[in-house]
This record gives C-alpha cells, sequence and structure tokens, in this order.
C-alpha cells in the first residue's frame, strides 16, 4: 500500500491509499475512490478523460510513451506535467506522488 | 415525419444488434447517432483494436464486428439518421412517441431504445473567451460541407490528423487559412504533417507553432482570432471563421432531462425486461445500469435480445408472441 495526493485547485490535499498488489493502473484506483472519471476506453490512452497533471514525483514515474503523447496532443489544454493516468501503475517507488486530476470534461 | 416501429438512440455495436433480434419479432428499426458513421467507440474511438471477448468472433477488430453487424442486420433494413442528436421525446395521446433531433428530424415510434453508450459524442471545446457566442457566428466544430468556407479567411486549431487534413484541404478553397497548434511539432499522420509544413513553407498557409488561440472577436459576427505565441506575444488573425478541431469527447446530454432515474451517468433499468422508469423507453447496453451490471459488449447483445421480446406487446398489441429459434425457421426478413 502506498499513498498517493490528490490536490485541489484551491492547494487542499487528499491522501489515498493505494494498493500496489492488485493490478490496478491509477484511472481504475482514481474510479474505485468514486472521482469522477469517465474513462471512455477503458484504458487504452485513447480518449483521454483521464487526464491528471503531476505535480510533485514526476522522477517517479515511467516516462510517457509516444501512444500517451499522441492523446495529449489532441487536446486542447494540457501542461508538460500532463500524464493519463491509465497508463500509470502504482508501484513501491511511486509513494508520496501528488496529482491534480485534469480538465476532466464536465458532464 | 419518419414512421417506424422502434426508435434506437445510439448505432453502436448494441445498437446495431438489437436491429436484428427486432428483426426477428417483425419489428422495423429506425437508428439515430450523434456520428456521422456507425459503430460508435468502435469506429471513433478503436477502430483497429481486437476485441477478445465476443462470442465465436476471437480477436476480432472493432470496425469489422461493426462491419459483421452490418451484414447481419442487412435483411431487416434498418433506416439512419447519422450525424444527428435526439434532443427529445415526446409522448403522443395514443402512447406512441415521437423523437426529434437537433436537426429537426421527426421520427414516430411505439417503442425508444437508447442505446447511446456513454452519451453522444460532442466535439471537445478549447478554453478560449466567447467561444460559446461566437458559435453558429463563424465558429464551428466540424466541417461538414467545405463550400462553405470557400473565399473565407479560415483558422484551424489543433495538432491531429483532422486539424493537418483540413488545413491542407481548406488551402485550395479558402481565401486564407491559418493553422496554430500548441505544440512545437504534429503527431498526426506524417505525409500530412510534412504536406503542412511544405504549404507552410511556400506561403500558402500561415503556420503557428506553440501557440494557442485565447479569444475571438467581432461585432455579431466573428472577424478576429486573437492568439497568444510561446513568448506570451499576443495578436489578432483576422478570421471569418474558426474551426477549433480537438476530437471528440462523449457526454449523456440531454437524455439526462426526461425524467428517466438515472445513477452516475447511467439509466437505471429493470433487469427484468432493461425497461426504464418510462413505460415503452428501454435502455441496453453501456448507457444502463443495475446491480450486478458489466459494461461489455456481449451483456448488452444479450440486453437487445430479452428487451426486444417485451417491446413486441407495445408494437404487436394484438398478436401472442411465440418464441422460435433462428436455426428452426431462419430469418424471416421484411
Amino acid at each position: 500500500m502506498i499513498s498517493i495526493a490528490i490536490e485541489k485547485e484551491t492547494g487542499e490535499q487528499t491522501l489515498l491509499e493505494v494498493p500496489v498488489d492488485m493490478g490496478l493502473n491509477l484511472m481504475e484506483v482514481l474510479k474505485a475512490y468514486e472521482y469522477d472519471i469517465l474513462a471512455t476506453c477503458g484504458g487504452m490512452a485513447l480518449c483521454a478523460t483521464c487526464h491528471i497533471e503531476v505535480l510533485e514525483g514526476s522522477e517517479k514515474i515511467p516516462p510517457v510513451s509516444d501512444a500517451e503523447l499522441d492523446i495529449l496532443d489532441t487536446m486542447p489544454a494540457t501542461s508538460e506535467r500532463s500524464r493519463l493516468a491509465c497508463q500509470l501503475r502504482p508501484d513501491e517507488g511511486m509513494d508520496g506522488l501528488v496529482i491534480r486530476l485534469g480538465t476532466f470534461d464536465e458532464n | 415525419m419518419i414512421t417506424t416501429d422502434i426508435c434506437i438512440i445510439g448505432a453502436g455495436p448494441v445498437g446495431l444488434f438489437a436491429v436484428f433480434e427486432a428483426g426477428l419479432l417483425k419489428m422495423r428499426c429506425h437508428l439515430v447517432d450523434a456520428l456521422p458513421e456507425v459503430g460508435g467507440q468502435l469506429t471513433e474511438i478503436y477502430p483497429k483494436k481486437p476485441i477478445y471477448d465476443i462470442p465465436g468472433a476471437p480477436g476480432i477488430l472493432a470496425e469489422d464486428l461493426i462491419r459483421n453487424l452490418l451484414v447481419q442486420i442487412e435483411d431487416f433494413r434498418p433506416t439512419y439518421s447519422l450525424g444527428e442528436r435526439v434532443e427529445a421525446i415526446q409522448k403522443q395521446p395514443d402512447n406512441s412517441m415521437i423523437v426529434r433531433t437537433n436537426e429537426d428530424t421527426q421520427i414516430h415510434c411505439q417503442v425508444v431504445v437508447l442505446a447511446a453508450g456513454l452519451g453522444s459524442f460532442e466535439p471537445r471545446k478549447p478554453a478560449v473567451s466567447n467561444l460559446e457566442y461566437f458559435e453558429g457566428k463563424g465558429v464551428n466544430y466540424m466541417v461538414k460541407s467545405p463550400e462553405l468556407f470557400r473565399a473565407q479567411k479560415v483558422v484551424l486549431a489543433g495538432g491531429g490528423d483532422s486539424a493537418l487534413d483540413w488545413a491542407i484541404y481548406l488551402s485550395e478553397i479558402a481565401e486564407r487559412v491559418t493553422l496554430i497548434h500548441r505544440n512545437e511539432t504534429f503527431r498526426g499522420a506524417p505525409d500530412s504533417a510534412a504536406k503542412v509544413m511544405e504549404l507552410a513553407h511556400s506561403g500558402k498557409i500561415d503556420l503557428f507553432l506553440q501557440t494557442q488561440v485565447k479569444g475571438l472577436g467581432g461585432n455579431g459576427r466573428l472577424n478576429s482570432v486573437e492568439v497568444v505565441d510561446q513568448n506570451k506575444k499576443h495578436f489578432q488573425i483576422p478570421a471569418d471563421s474558426f474551426i477549433p478541431l480537438f476530437g471528440l469527447s462523449p457526454k449523456l446530454g440531454p437524455i439526462a432531462n426526461w425524467g428517466l432515474g438515472i445513477d452516475k451517468s447511467a439509466v437505471l433499468v429493470n433487469t427484468l425486461d432493461y425497461s426504464t422508469t418510462e413505460a415503452r423507453i428501454y435502455a441496453i447496453g453501456d448507457i444502463n445500469t443495475y446491480p450486478g451490471k458489466l459494461k461489455l459488449i456481449l451483456c448488452g447483445f444479450h440486453e437487445a435480445a430479452i428487451m426486444m421480446q417485451s417491446a413486441f406487446k407495445f408494437v404487436y398489441p394484438e398478436q401472442k408472441l411465440s418464441f422460435k429459434y433462428t436455426t428452426v425457421n431462419g430469418i424471416n426478413t421484411f
């Protein structure tokens, strides 16, 4: 079990306990915590509805893949810290990561 | 006015297969979809991905599954309104219904089936001030008929294939084409990217990289687009049209306002027959929810079969439904 912090626009942080032995990716973890994420494509890096920004700990995660860059590139607003949660698989090394939920389409 | 037995909202795999199950019971179907092509997510998002859990079709590509479904339902001659979004359902005094689309198409039917997946695919809108104000006054999210842009000053924004393709295409028609892209390079098809670079180099289009659109200007009608470059320098580009092309994202849309029971953007159904809280309106596939729901195409197929048996009584109130196997009776087409 590791901790990942979700930071709101206001700077307020919520700590999530994240299991690393259940084969879940970060999008699935966020959905399990009932964050409102569409995840239309189910985790294929095709829809960009699980866009997040990694605020702290970018050195703890694997570099962005080509497939991920392709889809991020089609979005109206992203930053250098943008990632797709479905492409990140939490492991022991990601303890202490701080993320902000990205520009999800408001439904 | 289109007249049919069953109006299916959503032409994805489950909506298409529902035509087959309805057809077996001699019920005719009309399908409506917000996308210009059938197939839903399978066509729009992952046409080249293999799907491994379709019974009897191991590892089938999403686009092939859709193609096969079209063959399977061909004999039942479904009709379509594509590229239109359903806005409202009006109950009639005789309990039949009229479905209305955003293009004012009207479909008279006995039964409505929601097979709308996660909702209708709507264009992703960039954060640009005045964007919605100028919709229909110079802002378009897709190029329906390119001729409308003849001799116009067109500003496109985006870095994907559709932005590249339309920049190339419209450069032949429009007075001036400007392409705005946030990044330094394009990740779209390399051939198209090379062509755009070549057009920019020869002065046929104006290309601004590492630049973003910030605002729109005009007096009642769009006449300029305000952009900001990587050095935070703002400038105005004269424009008759602004076309942001940032892909599509599903939205539940008007379905949320039809008085149906809804839980977390999904429509509550009774698993006896996948009926909603409104008589004669059913919901199948990813759009519905019930205890134990699995969002799988194969579950949607099952729901379609059960649901059509229930709908029969509304289409043929005088007749008794008798269940028949296709192996015994074949398919009695219209």
